[in-house]
């Protein structure tokens, strides 16, 4: 086997947005003034986030994040931040549902034509469906986002 | 035992051949299987005794009169005699048979902690310690008032036996309850030496054994244990069993854990008494076919002999830590002189999962996480490791395939 094909076989789950968001993630920052926050645990390996957003009017301005954990999760909670700018909180609870079933699945057939986009943003991570242990790091910042839209502060990925 | 052993004896052609699922692939590649550690894979005559006991001859045991229950309580006792044997117990009843080392763990913590141990009294444990050997002690502790305890290691992942010795110092300690052998570190820890100071303190000290009854011969009137746990499907067994064992009179002084049937000598509204060690610590219709291929395990591992088993990983140990240290930013955690064939590293940035999950893309198996043991994770100053573990049918030739996959990984994290 050829160093190139073992590397295509790795592509598939970890595309080269992944490594890029996840070595260089661009939101990955604690907000100085924020309106919202909450931590998110994985109890079973250890992986860690927290989120903060800023409020633009009724919709999300910025959000940043800390994150603890493998490249996975990293590069979720990069795409998350960068995806959910400018949304109204209902927007991106919809959002989430779609992303979910996107990780869990692999696709969202039923997910309409107003997520198309960002879900389009979001796809390089549909390949951890084949990792059902690694669902989870790529949902956890949208726990722990989703928790600090709803005033809870601690999320835990199911 | 004074046989001298070639380990060039151990024919690993044939020993992986006992083991059907090794032929098997995984993502179309040959499975590498290094995640032994977490739990062993089964050999055919383990699968063949359990299957054919379901096929020929099975009923419940300890109960009937007719010729099926006989036949399988015959069947089932005799793992109680290959475990005896196997760990050298003076008595066959000094093996209380359980569902892992978890409930072996859980059984002395409740019976010898709540029944034997008086509130003031203290609990000393380990910094590399499972958490299946923090936690049914911290229960204790909170419930019954018993200090807990953690004896510190050293950098290199070894016991602080200074520091171990001056916690039994001022006679508190009434268990000392420790690894055998770490299944982070890999560290065996200097058993008979422990025992000689906890018992000159006036404490009883249980083992761990759940990884180090896999590698090396256990003799506990040798080592001067007074317990000693482990469980059946790290040893090459099925899940769902384990043993803990016990000399006798303290098997004796304890209460039993759970009630019900098996368990009892006569029972009226008013009062039951218990039956005898160990069936008083036996409630419930025990994991019978689990016994069954518990006993089939230890014959098997009987066979090949600890000294060629022994032989082999150490064999494979030192080809590990030469070849991984050669992986550039690899760092190996633990460098315990005497430690055995559990290997955990950190490839440069890269998270353990990030490792764990491009070597399966590889259909390399290993195991990733904190490893149920947070509090030594966060001694290491560590969240997670990635970490490789061998078994009797584990070949020079997987650890290369390890350390190549290794590069790759490194490569495509750049
Ligand atoms: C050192 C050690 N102790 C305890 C256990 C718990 O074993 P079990 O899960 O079979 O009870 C394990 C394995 O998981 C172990 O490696």
């Amino acid at each position: 086997m050829t160093q190139t094909e073992t590397f295509d076989d790795l592509r598939d789950l970890y595309q080269d947005v992944i490594l890029d968001h996840g070595r260089k993630p661009r939101h990955a920052q604690r907000l100085a003034a924020f309106d919202a926050t909450a931590k998110g645990d994985n109890p079973m390996c250890g992986d860690r986030v927290e989120v903060w957003v800023k409020f633009d009017g009724d919709r999300l301005g910025r959000v940043g994040f800390e994150a603890r954990g493998c490249a996975i999760s990293v590069a979720s909670a990069d795409l998350m931040a960068e995806t959910v700018q400018g949304r109204g909180k209902a927007d991106t609870k919809a959002l989430f549902e779609a992303f979910r079933t996107l990780a869990r699945t692999g696709a969202c057939p039923d997910c309409g034509q107003a997520l198309a986009e960002p879900l389009e943003r979001l796809a390089p991570l549909a390949g951890v469906h084949e990792y059902p242990s690694r669902v989870k790091c790529a949902t956890l910042p949208w726990h722990a986002l989703i928790a600090a839209l709803d005033g809870t502060k601690e999320a835990s990925s199911e | 035992m004074n046989v001298m052993t070639n380990p060039a004896a151990l024919d690993i052609e044939r020993i992986r051949a006992d083991f059907p699922i090794l032929s098997q692939t995984v993502r179309g590649k040959k499975l590498v299987f290094l995640d032994s550690a977490a739990s062993a894979q089964k050999p055919r005559v383990v699968i063949d005794a359990m299957v054919n006991a379901m096929e020929t001859q099975y009923a419940n045991v300890h109960r009937g009169l007719h010729w099926m229950s006989e036949r399988t309580t015959e069947a089932y006792e005799a793992a109680r005699d290959a475990a005896a044997a196997l760990m050298n117990a003076n008595d066959r009843s000094e093996i209380v048979i359980t569902g892992n080392s978890t409930g072996s763990i859980n059984l002395l913590a409740h019976s010898y902690g709540r029944g034997v141990l008086k509130p003031g009294q203290a609990v000393l444990i380990s910094g590399m310690e499972h958490h299946s050997n923090i936690v049914p002690w911290q229960m204790l502790r909170d419930a019954h008032g018993i200090e807990l305890r953690v004896a510190p290691i050293t950098d290199a992942g070894e016991l602080d036996m200074a520091a171990f010795e001056a916690l039994l110092e001022d006679g508190k300690v009434g268990l000392v309850a420790i690894t055998h052998m770490s299944n982070v570190l890999g560290t065996v820890t200097p058993a008979e030496r422990i025992v000689s100071i906890a018992h000159a303190h006036g404490a009883k000290v249980m083992f761990d054994g759940s990884q180090a009854i896999v590698h090396r011969k256990i003799d506990v009137q040798a080592l001067g244990a007074d317990f000693y746990a482990w469980t059946g499907h790290k040893l090459y067994g099925p899940t769902g069993i384990g043993i803990l064992w016990g000399r006798k009179e303290l098997l004796e002084q304890m209460p039993p854990f759970f009630g019900g049937g098996d368990m009892i000598s006569s029972v009226t509204y008013e009062k039951s008494t218990w039956a005898a060690v160990p069936h008083k610590f036996e409630a419930g219709t025990p994991a019978i076919l689990e016994g069954i291929g518990l006993k089939a395990a230890i014959d098997y591992v009987q066979s090949i002999g600890y000294d060629a088993m022994a032989a082999h990983e150490a064999s494979l140990t030192e080809h590990a830590l030469a070849r991984l240290s050669k992986v550039p930013d690899l760092r190996i955690i633990g460098q315990a002189q005497d430690r055995g064939g559990v290997i955990s590293f950190v490839l440069g940035k890269a998270h353990a999962h990030d490792v764990a999950t491009l070597l399966d893309r590889q259909g390399i198996a290993v195991r990733a996480g904190h490893h149920c043991a947070e509090p030594l994770m966060h001694r290491l100053g560590l969240d997670s490791t990635a970490r490789a573990s061998f078994g009797v049918y584990t070949t020079h030739g997987e650890i290369d395939a390890l350390a190549d996959g290794l590069d790759r990984v490194r490569e495509f994290f750049g």
